[in-house]
């Protein structure tokens, strides 16, 4: 081995005699070559007849990978040349990964913030036609909260109690069974569930279309989730606490109640709002058993409601502007709502957790 | 309090494998009793028979009979969950309960059981915490969490919480093996100590163990993989460890068989 290094200093000259030395590239190169692969892409965007910015991003990481992995060679030799290239890969991925998110949140900021005045959020669309400025979403966010609200409140104690049974009580048949059909229902596509209270509440009972209509479609998509994510975080409560809950004399019961359940909470909080995310943003099963109104109806159990995915939907199928900026506002209220719906979860999950 | 149990003709299966076969032994009240043996032996089992700790797991059984000052744990109409309140159980690794604080966790049978008298549970803290010779570390932060004291701490704390709801019996699975030996030595002291008030069975894989804090030992063994365990010798320490009457006792003890 040389002494010569990139970086690593050649202590006082001596020879490597056990060869325990190795060059290592100084810690401001992958940011020379990320910048060289930016110019790079940047010359071919200019200089040759590709236009596509989607290429040009794809062709920057991909050049950063080769020449990092190239120099990481020719300088480190091939183990550290190898993990350099994961750890390049890993790097990339991640920011190929964030650039829709960011992009999202990016344009629907952008074109959502113009209409979030005080009307928007205090009238209804009543007698709002496409072509009109104006409107709001008073009438949306009320259905979408009362449906999510009914949705969870029928789904979560269910769910979770599903899920005690699979980990804690459930043996052979019933459970491999009940386990297998929460699988299925994990697949069940979103219309499908509306259709299904489409046809069995709505139309077989006759109770026509409601909030709380939705809110069972909603349930019907919440439950596999719920049940999933509550089991995965029961099941890893260390087996030791129950045993020492029954060495102590509690029954099963108390046990599960007072030991297993708080141990888990935090991960079971965070499952039920992975749950709550996803059917807030549902919209086939809305439209088929909600309906959708542009009147204030703050009643879920009779008459049609909206909500903010109808909401969204209907206005961004408009031609006119006023309804497509309706849109955009809605869907950043819509996302605004989930991350506060989040963050209180997580407070909470957060207090009853020691420090 | 403290009590006296016999062992009848116990075999304890894990489903179709029997762990330990035809155990015969008396354990004196107020006196320390130790399991010793090798891995595999059905120490822990036959321990965990004792409280009817074993039937936890799914298909483990029990035959053969338990007497607890004359009453079989295993007769018809025992309610397992009052025998655990009797006979309390001390784990190999210090379990505290994560979501709670020192003071609940030493009442936490108490108060999963319903006990509410905060004056009560307030006396049944420091008694028991004294008792595990742990209250002079902890008596400024009880509302700090179990989780975050040293192992010894929590095992001491653990201790703590299976006397405070005053068993009879207290069983001891291995409870020094995951310690360092300066709280090893705190737990023997305070094995020693416990010794006036419970009676007490430890299984421990530390043979200096068994000799420094029990009355009696009783060596299990098992002829080869696959086999059940079975009770070879059972008699006073001093006896098991100076001069035993079985050559397989003397050949473990010794450290020619292990």
């Amino acid at each position: 081995m040389t002494t010569a290094t990139v970086s690593g200093p050649a202590v006082d000259g001596t020879a490597d005699r056990l060869g325990l030395r190795g060059q290592s590239l100084p810690r401001w190169v992958p940011l020379a070559v990320a910048a060289g692969a930016v110019v790079v892409s940047l010359l071919i965007y200019l200089l040759t007849p590709v236009d596509s910015e989607i290429q040009i991003v794809l062709m920057a990481a991909v050049v950063f990978v080769i020449a990092m992995t190239a120099i990481s060679t020719a300088v480190e030799g091939g183990r550290r040349a190898r993990d350099r290239f994961a750890t390049t890969l890993v790097y990339t991925a991640f920011l190929l990964a964030v650039i829709p998110l960011v992009a999202v949140l990016v344009s629907v900021i952008s074109k959502g913030v113009g209409r979030l005045d005080a009307d928007f959020f205090t009238h209804s669309m009543n007698g709002i036609g496409a072509r009109d400025v104006g409107g709001g979403i008073y009438h949306a966010i009320i259905g979408t909260v009362e449906q999510v609200l009914l949705a969870s409140v029928l789904a979560v104690p269910f769910g979770l109690l599903v899920a005690i049974y699979l980990v804690e009580y459930g043996r052979g048949r019933i459970s491999r069974m009940i386990s297998f059909f929460v699988d299925v229902l994990t697949g069940l596509p979103s219309i499908i569930a509306g259709l299904f209270i489409l046809a069995f509440w709505v139309l077989a009972l006759d109770q026509g279309f409601s909030g709380f209509a939705g809110a069972l479609a909603l349930a019907v998509l919440m439950i596999p989730t719920v049940v999933r994510s509550a089991e995965e975080m029961l099941k890893l409560v260390p087996n030791e606490l129950r045993e020492a809950g029954y060495a102590l004399g509690v029954p099963q019961w108390r046990t599960i109640l007072r030991v297993v359940v708080p141990t888990a909470l935090p991960g079971i909080v965070t499952g039920v709002m992975l749950a709550v995310a996803r059917v807030a943003g549902e919209t086939a099963p809305v439209l088929l058993t909600v309906f959708g109104t542009n009147l204030i109806n703050s009643n879920p159990f009779s008459g049609e409601q909206s909500s903010l995915p109808l909401y969204i939907y209907s206005q961004a199928g408009q031609p006119q502007q006023f309804a497509v900026d309706r849109a955009w506002s809605a869907a950043l209220v819509l996302i605004i709502i989930i991350m506060v719906l989040n963050l209180i979860a997580r407070l909470f999950a957060g207090r009853n957790r020691l420090k | 309090m403290a009590t006296r149990i016999d062992v009848n003709g116990l075999t304890a299966y894990y489903g179709k494998f029997k762990a330990v076969a035809d155990v015969n032994l008396t354990i004196e009240p107020k006196n320390v009793t130790a399991f010793i043996g090798p891995s595999g032996c059905g120490k822990s089992t036959v321990l965990r028979t004792l409280n009817r700790m074993h039937e936890v797991l799914p298909g483990a059984r029990v035959e053969g009979r338990v007497l607890l000052d004359g009453e079989d744990l295993y007769g018809a109409g025992m309610d397992p969950v009052n025998v655990r309140r009797t006979v309390g159980m001390v784990f190999q690794r210090p379990n505290p309960f994560p979501t709670m604080s020192i003071y609940e966790n030493v009442i936490a049978g108490l108060k999963l059981n319903g006990v509410r008298k905060k004056a009560l549970l307030d006396e049944r803290v420091e008694e028991s915490l004294r008792g595990a010779n742990l209250w002079e570390e902890v008596k400024d932060r009880l509302g700090r969490p179990g989780a975050g004291l040293s192992g010894g701490q929590q095992q001491r704390l653990c201790i703590a919480r299976a006397i405070a709801v005053e068993p009879q019996v207290l069983l001891m699975d291995e409870p020094c093996s995951a310690l360092d030996p300066i709280s090893t030595l705190a737990i023997e002291d305070l094995i020693t100590k416990l010794k006036s008030s419970f009676t007490i069975v430890i299984v421990t894989h530390n043979m200096q163990q068994a000799s420094r804090v029990s009355d009696a030992t009783a060596f299990f063994s098992l002829e080869k993989t696959g086999d059940p365990g079975r009770l070879v010798e059972f008699d006073k320490t001093s006896k098991i460890f100076s001069n035993p009457t079985e050559k397989r006792t003397e050949d473990y003890v010794s450290g020619r068989f292990g």
